[in-house]
């Protein structure tokens, strides 16, 4: 299993993270040597083995369709890193 | 370039946001139209730390709308997530099905009565549970200025139903969203409003094109925004004549461009391309943690399938098999929707003429609910009212040019029908009397008993003129059948 | 003996019987914080005035002879990742400096309803990463035993504040050994229960179907407690076990009989001090001499524990923490800086996908960004069958083991770090190692069962040992009695460390 430093680039945008030159370079080599360490799971046979998600057998849990109070405005808005009245705001989102 | 012959090819994907008081994953209410981001909690905030919890009628709601799409139920679904950044997605990842949706092929049926096309049977791939995102309002500076996020649509359920690419034209794809609109709100699980966006459809497009070498398939196209019956049918037309252009242009087919995005902009009547992803998607689509696996019984799908009503295309079926009422009729009435069908089938019930409560509910209430603009619920006359008025047609009281009269006016008064005759002054002519008087008019004519003699039975028509005159409550179609009568005697 | 140094169940005798008000023991918490947090740094944030508050609140409640919480007047350490309405939350992060949720925690408003007063926020690695606390974004947490040492982590704070009695009680979570792991090298007990024994509604999370939220505290007796009240079903986590809550602390001091535990021999050996293969054997010979039978068992797959778990925690966190872009709460870039920025190298990225990145990156410490980094890269395309789904299918084979092992034992006992605490910056810059660390924990968080942690000795250098004792699934009122009897017969428990 072999990762590049292309790779970490293209899995950095998907991450919407961003490395500068060192940091790239260090994070590919953590990488690298991390997915060479996890790949040792591929020594095991799980043909017929199902998959496990949650940790206990859990199922069907629903809530009735019964409101009940939103937040106040100013209670949701108030860690906003930018708003204004009413709004969220963020940088113009271009294109759509 | 010589021309060549194309087939469309048109699968659907149409989101419908279910009829719940709450969200799909928080107890917010989903009511269309408050201020901005008064109706959200830390849940579909994604405050950290918050946790979905499912709502059960959202889940049985889809579960009735994929049981009349003949949809099957698998026993055991799930929720995944599909992550992407969007400002109007506050958790990083929308909250769908994958894998394991909860319910998977069906088909609604879809026919044209004005022969646009053959019926055809459009295949159903999935219809799954999703939650809705939130809206960004763009600042129209061109992308100077921010955008501004309101999260009060955030987390509204939806159900998403894909279709097959099974549909090959324009007035098909508008006929199946016709159709999916009218079985959802006879299903009523869904307001059905598509300038609200409670019905949204998003069209996959692309052409086979018999060229002389054999035929060949267009790059798929996917159309958005197009938020009217009217703008599915010309955004698919006009993406048809655009793909087969481009197509002659460059020579592209299927498998050498990757998949675009357009925009149907309904002003313009023309789609446009939608900016190009700075990367391929890539959703990275696993098992939601936080929510768990729905499982139902057997029982539990028969009960939902108990509570579905008879459906459109059953009710066209009876309405012209058991109620004798032509093809086209049984369209219009059922077309409008569930509580006209009930209207006609009360009228008819209490009339006893089914034909002539087809003609009537088809003809004069349906042109007064249009003209009005108003729904049957607000209809001014009960369908028992209404019986009575047909009622004195069938014993020939009223003629139907004197029935129109009558029921005019019953529309702006709650007398029956029998009373509104009184006091409109219409009386019913006594037999003798009317013979008299046909038999007057007949002697006092000599040269129309001729023509009708020779043949032109139309003649008559003059008769009937001045039988009016004399006195004008009587039914026309009497003194013509007297008049002809007598004049055959002569 | 000073008031502080007595135990929780003790204190609220005292409280109980009106020789010691919830005032005095507050101030006395507050003062000894004030004294030695300085060295060991276990406080991100000491919320003084609110404590004393509540605790004037509760001896009012006391002497009107008011009905009282099961923690009434007992203060408690809350760890920094439980969202506490409208008061700071920063989960360790620069990305959450800022932050005051605009909502309860389920286990927050347990304490609350339990009289509990609420001391302090605890240190903790940024989004529960770490096995140090060296990851946290403000400060390290020293280990009171060698200040020179780190405590463990993620939930660092949580243990160093009990053994250093500035709390009685605490709260922790564990992701993949975040409780057991510090309490181990702390020298305190730490329980993580049985996935969906107690309500994740609030608790920011890191790995969800791996987060557990458990107590933290000197003896057993306290660690039951505290679980009593933060144990229970709640209809806002659809994880949530709809069980019975047991009378834990009514029914601890009960030794159990016929006891079975079993030994995994690879546990051992290669790879482990010796001074704690010793205190564990200790331990075991102990349990034996209380009459319980040793098995030896195997657990084919613990080997693959850290590998399971360095995919599906990632995996689960690359989603979990995409939250946290700057778009709607939490740091966001300088906006000026964004546009110079693209201006400057050209890109045709947008603003937004840049505000993201670059939020994200100055927000989000190295640790948290490299398990995104791991996460997203092993879910995208391509890569999610060898890796997660892999890791899923692994995940299920170490719960058979699990499964298999508690058909044939009651408890599993063994120890719970392969070494005693090591020093600060030891293994910050080796990632894989750090990792390493929770090699006798994962797998109880994959598996979904209960564990916990409990002094078994010390070092000849004077450091804490612990051992581990896992139960099935539901079984915390089993594993406390047993813990319990362990205790009962020892004095480790009893010991303090030695600031000045």
């Amino acid at each position: 299993m072999s990762l590049t430093r292309q790779d970490v680039e293209k899995v950095a945008l998907l991450a919407r993270l961003k490395f500068d030159e060192d940091a790239l370079d260090k994070m590919t080599d953590h990488m690298v040597q991390i997915i060479q360490y996890v790949d040792k799971l591929s020594e095991l046979d799980t043909e017929d083995v199902q998959p496990m998600a949650h940790a206990l057998d859990i199922h069907n849990a629903l809530a009735d369709d019964e409101p009940r109070p939103s937040l106040p405005r100013e209670e949701a808005l108030k860690n906003a890193p930018k708003r204004d009245d009413e709004c969220f705001r963020v940088p113009a989102v271009l294109g759509e | 370039m010589s021309e060549f012959s194309y087939e469309i090819v048109i699968g659907l994907e149409v989101h419908v946001q279910l009829k719940t008081k709450t969200k799909l994953f928080c107890r917010c209410r989903t009511e269309f139209g408050n201020p901005p981001n008064t109706q959200t909690c830390p849940v579909c905030l994604g405050m950290p730390g918050s946790l979905p919890v499912m709502n059960k009628k959202a889940y049985f709601l889809g579960m009735r709308t994929a049981l009349a799409l003949n949809c099957g139920i698998p026993k055991f679904t799930k929720w995944d997530r599909k992550n992407y950044f969007y400002p109007d997605l506050p958790k990083g990842y929308q909250t769908s099905q994958f894998d394991l949706p909860m319910s998977e092929e069906g088909y609604l049926d879809i026919k044209s009565t004005k022969d646009e096309f053959e019926p055809r049977r459009v295949r159903i791939i999935r219809a799954h549970l999703e939650e809705d995102a939130g809206k960004s309002m763009h600042d129209e500076a061109a992308g100077k200025g921010d955008s501004r996020i309101d999260l009060n649509r955030t987390g509204t359920p939806l159900l998403e139903i894909v279709s097959y690419p099974d549909m090959r034209s324009a007035a098909e794809a508008k006929a199946y969203m016709q159709e999916l609109r009218l079985l959802l709100t006879y299903l009523d699980v869904s307001d059905c409003n598509m300038q609200e966006g409670s019905l949204r459809c998003d069209a996959n497009v692309n052409l086979h094109i018999t060229t002389d070498d054999g035929v060949i398939a267009t790059p798929i196209v996917e159309i958005k925004n197009m938020n009217s019956f009217r703008s599915v049918e010309r955004g698919i037309e006009y993406e048809a004549k655009r793909q087969y252009d481009v197509w002659q242009e460059t020579g592209k087919v299927l498998g050498e461009l990757p998949k675009q995005t357009r925009g149907w902009d309904d002003s313009a009547q023309v789609t446009r391309s939608q900016r190009e992803k700075e990367e391929s998607a890539d959703y990275r689509y696993f098992p939601c943690p936080d929510l768990v696996p729905v499982i139902v019984t057997d029982q539990q799908i028969d009960e939902v399938r108990q509570e579905i009503g008879e459906l459109p295309s059953a009710l066209r079926e009876r309405l012209q098999n058991e109620f004798g009422l032509t093809i086209y009729s049984a369209d219009v009435i059922v077309n409008q929707g569930l509580s006209l069908v009930e209207y006609y089938l009360e009228l008819a019930a209490a009339a006893g003429d089914n034909k002539l409560a087809g003609n009537w509910v088809q003809g004069e209430v349906l042109r007064i609910l249009n003209d009005q603009e108003i729904e049957i619920e607000d209809f001014p006359i009960d369908a028992g009212r209404l019986a009575e008025l047909l009622q004195l047609i069938q014993t020939g009281d009223l003629d139907s040019s004197k029935a129109k009269d009558v029921f005019a006016a019953m529309l702006t008064s709650e007398s029956s029908a029998a009373d509104v005759v009184k006091e409109l002054g219409i009386e019913k002519v006594d037999e003798g009397a009317l013979e008299a008087l046909c038999q007057v008019l007949v002697e006092r004519n000599q040269r129309i008993v001729d023509d009708v003699k020779s043949g032109n039975e139309k003649a008559v028509g003059a008769l009937i003129g001045q039988a009016k005159k004399e006195n004008p409550n009587v039914n026309p179609g009497q003194v013509r059948q007297i008049c002809l009568e007598i004049i055959n005697n002569l | 003996m000073s008031i502080i140094q007595k135990t929780a169940s003790e204190q609220l005798a005292l409280l109980n019987s009106g020789e010691l008000t919830s005032v005095e023991l507050t101030q006395a918490y507050l003062n000894q914080i004030e004294q030695i947090d300085g060295q060991v740094g276990a406080f991100l944030r000491v919320e003084t005035e609110s404590a004393l508050a509540q605790a004037a609140a509760i001896d009012q409640k006391r002497a009107t002879g008011a009905p009282l919480g099961k923690l009434a007047g007992l203060p408690v350490a809350i760890k920094d990742i439980l969202c506490t309405k409208d008061t700071p939350t920063t989960c360790g992060s620069r990305m959450l400096e800022n932050f005051e949720p605009p909502y309860n925690a389920t286990v927050v408003e347990k304490l609350l309803a339990a009289d509990a007063v609420i001391l302090g926020r605890t240190n903790m690695d940024e989004f529960a990463m770490g096995s140090s606390t060296e990851n946290s974004a403000y400060q390290t947490t020293q280990n009171p035993w060698d200040t020179t040492r780190i405590p463990g982590g993620s939930s660092g704070g949580a243990a160093a504040c009990v053994s250093a009695d500035m709390a009685p009680l605490s709260v922790g979570t564990d992701t993949g050994g975040s409780i057991r792991q510090p309490a181990a090298l702390c020298g305190c007990v730490g329980l993580k229960p049985t996935y969906g024994r107690v309500s994740r509604y609030g608790l920011i999370a890191f790995a969800s179907s791996l987060d557990q939220i458990g107590p933290l505290a000197r003896t057993v007796e306290d660690t039951a407690l505290l679980l009593e009240v933060l144990a229970g079903h709640d209809p806002l986590d659809s994880t949530s076990v709809n069980q019975p809550t047991p009378a834990y602390s009514e029914t601890v001091n009960q030794p159990l009989e016929n006891l079975t535990l079993g030994v995994v021999d690879r546990h051992f050996g290669e790879g482990i001090d010796p001074e704690i293969e010793a205190a564990v054997q200790a331990a075991i010979q102990v349990y034996e001499s209380l009459g319980a039978t040793i098995k030896h068992i195997e657990m084919p797959h613990a080997d693959y524990g850290i590998a399971t778990y360095y995919i599906i925690a990632p995996c689960e966190a690359s989603s979990n923490l995409a939250r946290y872009d700057g778009a709607h709460y939490g740091y966001r870039t300088d906006q000026a800086e964004v546009v110079a920025e693209l201006a400057e190298d050209g890109s045709d990225e947008g603003p937004l996908v840049r505000m993201y990145r670059k939020s994200r990156s100055e927000g989000f410490g190295e640790e948290v960004q490299r398990r995104i980094m791991l996460g997203t890269y092993a879910l995208s395309e391509g890569y999610y069958d060898a890796f997660y789904l892999k890791a899923l299918k692994v995940r299920r084979l170490i719960r058979q083991d699990y499964d298999a092992a508690f058909e044939q034992v009651d408890m599993i006992i063994g120890p719970v770090t392969a070494n005693p605490a090591f020093a600060q910056g030891e293994k910050t810059s080796d990632p894989m190692a750090m990792y390493l660390e929770d090699l006798y924990t994962v797998t109880a968080n994959l598996a979904g069962i209960a564990g916990i942690s409990l002094p078994c000795g010390f070092t000849s250098g004077g450091l804490p040992v612990g051992l581990q004792l896992q139960a099935a699934p539901f079984q915390e009122e089993k594993l406390l009695r047993a813990a319990q009897m362990y205790q009962a017969a020892t004095d480790f428990h009893t010991r303090r460390p030695e600031l000045s």
